[in-house]
């Protein structure tokens, strides 16, 4: 290896492979034959990790040459969306915009315009960050994963993936293929948000993602609320949910809702909030949140 | 260890080159192709001023493989003038001394085209939300802003 190159680190010490295969069972394959081996969609958070030495695949299989993982595809009872579909792509489908504006909305809170060219789902899901934005919003939308492995074929829900900070519940070779969002039944709205301190590019002191469905008397029939940044992964928080259904979404239930996700917040103290902070501020979030999933859900 | 044999285009003209596995997109413009206009800001992201655009997107280019562009378009700073003929942000950044030392201007001028050819006609708070990963340490902003705003309205024809 010549050593008069710039390498991430000055030195030449890391020697690293690049595949681009260009179909899933090929990237499965690589990935399989190799113990160090890591995927690439976007490397928003590979190549900064690579950079701080953080890991040292000796294998990195780039994903965005499989042409099926970058589609986005209507199906009879939902929308398919290929893990390495970067934001940017997914923002400019006019039916995702449409059906799903909070997943979108949390998707494109990630990073600036020059992220958002590059960032995937199925990276900000793999990379596993507590923080992650599009992750509750994917939950609340009760999106499943494809995965395929050496094993085969098999579909998850999101909220079974990422396992604690960096961890993940897939097993060696596998890989997540697409998203799929099942459609939603008539009246439901979804959202997200988060709090940060700036207005732009930072990482969630917490999250809240929310999808509820109303009936035809505005009365909440089904709801599903995930957290995150307040513990070791998203969270699904059936007692928040619970506080929704059945009611019209009113000031009671709101408040309600507030209490079960401050309840269920177990967060960690940092440089970005306490974790009293986190805690009071996840429950005005999540009431928030549901206010705007409850004003979409008025309007479909 | 093997090098990656990648042929692109940078700028409308072919290129070939040898490149490794650690190294950016970013160090295969600046030390391979010797387009040094792409600057190094911070090297994971923040800053933007490693701006380029791969196939009509906007990215940076310190958190792209090098190995990973071949037979992608590739546009940077370099190709934006026409010969001798600035085009009309450069005019613009000059006109409205929208630059002091100058590090963050080509990454601010790549993202900024990209916006006017995206919306010609932005909102002031549109065009701050899309060049937000764009950093300056100089200007305070104000000046690339009033800069960006005025092309907007020039290239409209007003
Ligand atoms: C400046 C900056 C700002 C950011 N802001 C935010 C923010 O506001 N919110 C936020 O949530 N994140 C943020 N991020 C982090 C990052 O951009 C996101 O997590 C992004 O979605 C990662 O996607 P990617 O495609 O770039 O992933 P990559 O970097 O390519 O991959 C990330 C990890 O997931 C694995 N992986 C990727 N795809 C798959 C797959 N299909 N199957 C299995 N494993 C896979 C990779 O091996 C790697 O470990 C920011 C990053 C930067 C640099
Ligand atoms: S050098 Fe690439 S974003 Fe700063
Ligand atoms: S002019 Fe110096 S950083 Fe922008």
């Amino acid at each position: 290896m010549a050593s008069d190159r710039v390498n991430w680190n000055g030195s030449d010490v890391i020697t690293m492979r690049y595949e681009a295969p260009e179909t899933m069972e090929a990237a499965v394959e690589l990935l399989s034959s190799d113990e160090g081996a890591r995927v690439l969609a976007g490397g928003t958070d590979l190549l900064v990790q690579l950079r701080a030495e953080m890991i040292e695949p000796s294998l990195v299989v780039d994903v965005k040459r499989i042409a099926a993982m970058r589609e986005i595809t209507k199906e009879n009872d939902g929308i398919r969306v290929g893990a390495a579909v970067a934001g940017a792509e997914l923002g400019e489908h006019e039916e995702f915009k449409a059906t799903w504006p909070g997943v979108l909305e949390a998707f494109e809170l990630i990073g600036s315009t020059q992220i958002q060219g590059r960032a995937t789902m199925g990276g900000n899901l793999c990379n596993a960050s507590p923080a992650a934005d599009s992750v509750p919003a994917m939950i609340a939308a009760g999106a499943t994963a494809t995965i395929l492995g050496p094993g085969g074929q098999r579909d998850v829900p999101v909220e079974d993936i990422a396992i604690g900070p960096g961890q993940t519940s897939l097993d060696k070779g596998e890989l997540v293929t697409s998203f799929f969002f099942p459609k939603p039944a008539a009246r439901t709205g979804d959202a997200y948000l988060r709090f940060i301190p700036r207005t732009e590019m930072d990482i969630a002191v917490v999250g809240a993602g929310i999808c509820l469905t109303l009936d035809d008397s505005d009365i909440c029939k089904a709801a599903r609320v995930s957290l995150g940044a307040v513990a070791a992964r998203a969270l699904v928080v059936d007692e928040a949910a619970d506080a929704l259904i059945g009611t019209p979404v009113d000031e009671a239930a709101l408040a309600k809702l507030a209490e079960a996700a401050s309840a269920a917040a177990k967060p960690i103290d940092d440089k970005r909030g306490t974790k009293e902070f986190r805690i009071q501020v996840m429950g005005v979030m999540a009431r928030r949140t549901a206010e705007i999933a409850l004003a979409r859900a008025k309007a479909n | 260890m093997a090098r990656y044999h990648v042929s692109a285009t940078v700028n409308g003209d072919d290129v070939e080159f040898l490149c490794e596995p650690e190294q950016t997109l970013l160090d295969v413009l600046r030390d391979e192709l010797h387009l040094t206009g792409t600057k190094e800001g911070c090297a994971s992201g923040d800053c933007g001023a490693c701006s380029v655009m791969i196939d009509g997107r906007l990215v940076c280019s310190c958190l792209v493989m090098g190995a990973e562009v071949g037979d992608r378009e590739i546009e940077t700073i370099e190709g934006m003038a026409d010969g001798e003929q600035l085009h009309p942000l450069q005019q613009k950044f000059l006109d409205y001394a929208a630059l002091q030392c100058g590090y963050c201007t080509p990454g601010i001028l790549i993202a900024a085209k990209a916006l006017l050819e995206r919306n010609p006609d932005p909102t002031e708070t549109e065009a701050r939300f899309w060049l937000a990963g764009n950093l300056c340490r100089c200007t305070g902003y104000d000046k690339i802003m009033r800069a960006v705003m005025d092309t907007a309205a020039e290239m409209r024809g007003e």
